[in-house]
């Protein structure tokens, strides 16, 4: 029986426990991924990542080839032209260095290359802070890549591994960021599930892009000017293929749960089936947000958690479903938006309820910005807000920060 | 039923607070128990206060937040005892462990309206005399492993044997002392 055969069998590949933390943990995926080429620039809290891969290539595991470049700019141009090239590309960065490659995140979009960033999340200045935030993927949430968040170094290491078969199916060709939450995960350690190399080798297969630059007797043209009338059908184009990546996130998320026993889908309900109130969030904060939850399902409130797991292409029409049987559900964002009324998530989720004809209650949350510490206490005080509401009581005010100094 | 303990680290910059946590979760984790170690970031400077924090528990563990009520708290520098508020949340049962040549009665004295169990361990002399150096942490993660009961004595030693030899690969002379500062702690908390 060949390799092949056994994978369709559905066999559960053998799970080695270990504990690392969750730049561990993404650091280990590279090395069992092997990418060709990885330029990167070191930043706070993703440092680590380059330099454990750099250590991976001198101890002679890894024969990727590591650029240090002298900048995040030149970290993205570089993949640029190495994923063009036809090399399977990836980097890392955090918060500013995200910020530096923001004209970069943009082309390798529009050009359809489809590199992999592990991006550990950090607030983006100022106050200059080191913390965890999600500005900087929110900020990056027009560039036209796929964004996956994790709630923890598991989910961190899963996620990468499932990324590049994504990115590169014919179907889709765009970047792809996966997020985890600096310092939260990123320097924590905790307990994990790896796999076997040959399981992650097998699994993301070999990198064999359609066309390339360096491909022979096939010249071709990358990212040249384009005159007005085809600006827009190139853009349509791009949506077109982020809408694709929907099927083909699910279906990746099978066969990764057929090979490791663990399942992925646009987002993970946790005790919503009956519940009342729903608590809506992304990142490590979604597992202290379960634990509030247990509690309060033992004091009798029907309480649930949605944790987003896929951000970008958004799982408008799937969330509003999900949230349909409530009563009223907390959306809670890491980040500001200057909007007014709501971070990020808060207007996407309502977006969505409202054109689903779903009427549900929804509060907005602004948390955990620059690091501020998001507890089971905070999660349950907003579970109170939205009980207190519905049983009577006014209309909390909307975009309120949990935990503010008063 | 879930049985969990929460520990809360505090120490200065460059003392191996942070380092005694991580070793405490690889060690507890070889135990087959679910564990956390983490240190709360901030400006990393040599000699200013820093925290870190352990969860190990028999459940796996979903909960990110930082450590509030802590079962135990271990002090790795005790002239913070001045400047931080060390007890801050400490359980009534559980208890702090100080890292000082002095007595648990002169340690509480300049804790007033703490009731808690005080254990004091002089890592610093033990680390002197066992590694010819100031560095504690060894001592400190035997004293905090003595104090909580969290693993058997010689399984622990056995494992830490192991796991200093991975990590001083480079340098296995100061495996004998690590292990010697290990054990004269783990003596003197008995």
């Amino acid at each position: 029986m060949s390799m092949n055969e056994n994978t369709n069998q559905n066999t559960i590949v053998e799970a080695i426990p270990e504990r690392m933390s969750g730049n561990e943990a993404v650091a280990y995926a590279i090395r069992q991924v092997n990418p060709d080429v990885m330029p990167a620039f070191p930043i706070t809290p993703s440092t680590e990542i380059p330099q454990m891969v750099s250590t991976y290539i001198s101890n002679g595991q890894l024969d990727t080839e590591f650029i240090p470049v002298e900048s995040e700019h030149s970290a993205m141009s570089a993949a640029i032209g190495a994923e063009a090239a036809g090399a399977r590309t990836m980097t890392a960065t955090s918060s500013a260095g995200l910020a530096l490659m923001w004209e970069e995140l943009l082309l390798a979009a529009s050009n359809r290359l489809p590199i992999a960033l592990t991006l550990v999340n950090r607030t983006l200045s100022g106050p200059i802070n080191i913390n965890c935030d999600h500005s900087d993927g929110m900020g990056a949430r027009d560039t036209g890549w796929i964004q996956i968040y994790a709630e923890n170094n598991q989910e961190a290491y899963d996620n990468y591994i499932q990324a590049f078969r994504i990115a590169e199916h014919k179907d889709v060709r765009l970047p792809i960021m996966i997020c985890q939450d600096g310092f939260i995960t990123s320097h924590a350690v905790q307990n994990l599930y790896l796999l076997p190399d040959e399981a992650v080798k097998d699994f993301v297969g070999t990198y064999e892009p359609e066309e390339y630059l360096l491909k022979p007797h096939q010249p071709m043209a990358l990212g040249p000017y384009s005159e007005t009338d085809y600006v827009m059908e190139a853009k349509k184009n791009q949506l077109d293929a982020m809408n694709r990546s929907r099927q083909v996130i699910l279906d990746v998320a099978d066969e990764f749960a057929q090979m490791s026993g663990r399942s992925y889908g646009f987002f993970e309900e946790y005790r919503t089936d009956d519940a009342d109130y729903i608590m809506l969030l992304m990142g490590s904060a979604a597992g202290t947000a379960k634990d509030a939850v247990d509690e309060l399902r033992e004091a009798g409130i029907k309480a649930g958690v949605i944790k987003l797991r896929v951000f970008r292409p958004f799982p408008e029409k799937e969330l509003a479903k999900a949230l349909s049987g409530c009563k009223a559900c907390a959306i809670l964002d890491r980040c500001e938006s200057y909007n007014g009324n709501s971070g990020v998530l808060g207007s996407e989720v309502t977006a969505g309820l409202y054109r689903a004809g779903v009427q549900i209650r929804t509060l907005n949350r602004i948390y955990g910005l620059g690091g501020r510490d998001f507890t089971v206490d905070s999660a349950k005080s907003v579970f109170e807000e939205l009980t207190n509401w519905m049983d009577g009581g006014e209309e909390p005010l909307q975009n309120e920060y949990i935990g503010l100094r008063r | 039923m879930k049985q969990q303990i929460e520990i809360r680290w505090h120490g200065r910059g460059g003392q191996g607070a942070k380092t005694a946590a991580l070793l405490l979760a690889d060690v507890a984790f070889k135990f087959g128990k679910n564990v956390q170690g983490f240190p709360e970031y901030g400006p990393e400077r040599m000699g200013a206060p820093i925290t870190a924090y352990n969860r190990i528990s028999s459940d796996p563990i979903r909960v990110h937040s930082n450590i509030y009520d802590p079962d135990y708290v271990a002090v790795v520098d005790e002239t913070l005892i001045q400047s931080v508020d060390v007890t801050a949340g400490l359980k009534p049962e559980g208890a702090l462990i100080v890292n000082t040549p002095k007595s648990s009665d002169e340690i509480r004295a300049q804790l007033p309206g703490f009731e808690g169990k005080i254990v004091t361990i002089d890592a610093r002399r033990i680390a002197e005399k066992t590694l010819g150096k100031n560095f504690p942490n060894s001592s400190m993660l035997a004293a905090v492993v003595a104090v909580t009961g969290l693993l058997p004595r010689e399984e622990f030693l056995k494992e830490m044997r192991a796991a200093y030899a991975h990590k001083f690969a480079k340098k296995p002379e100061v495996v004998e002392g690590n292990m010697k500062a290990l054990e004269m702690t783990l003596d003197a908390i008995a």
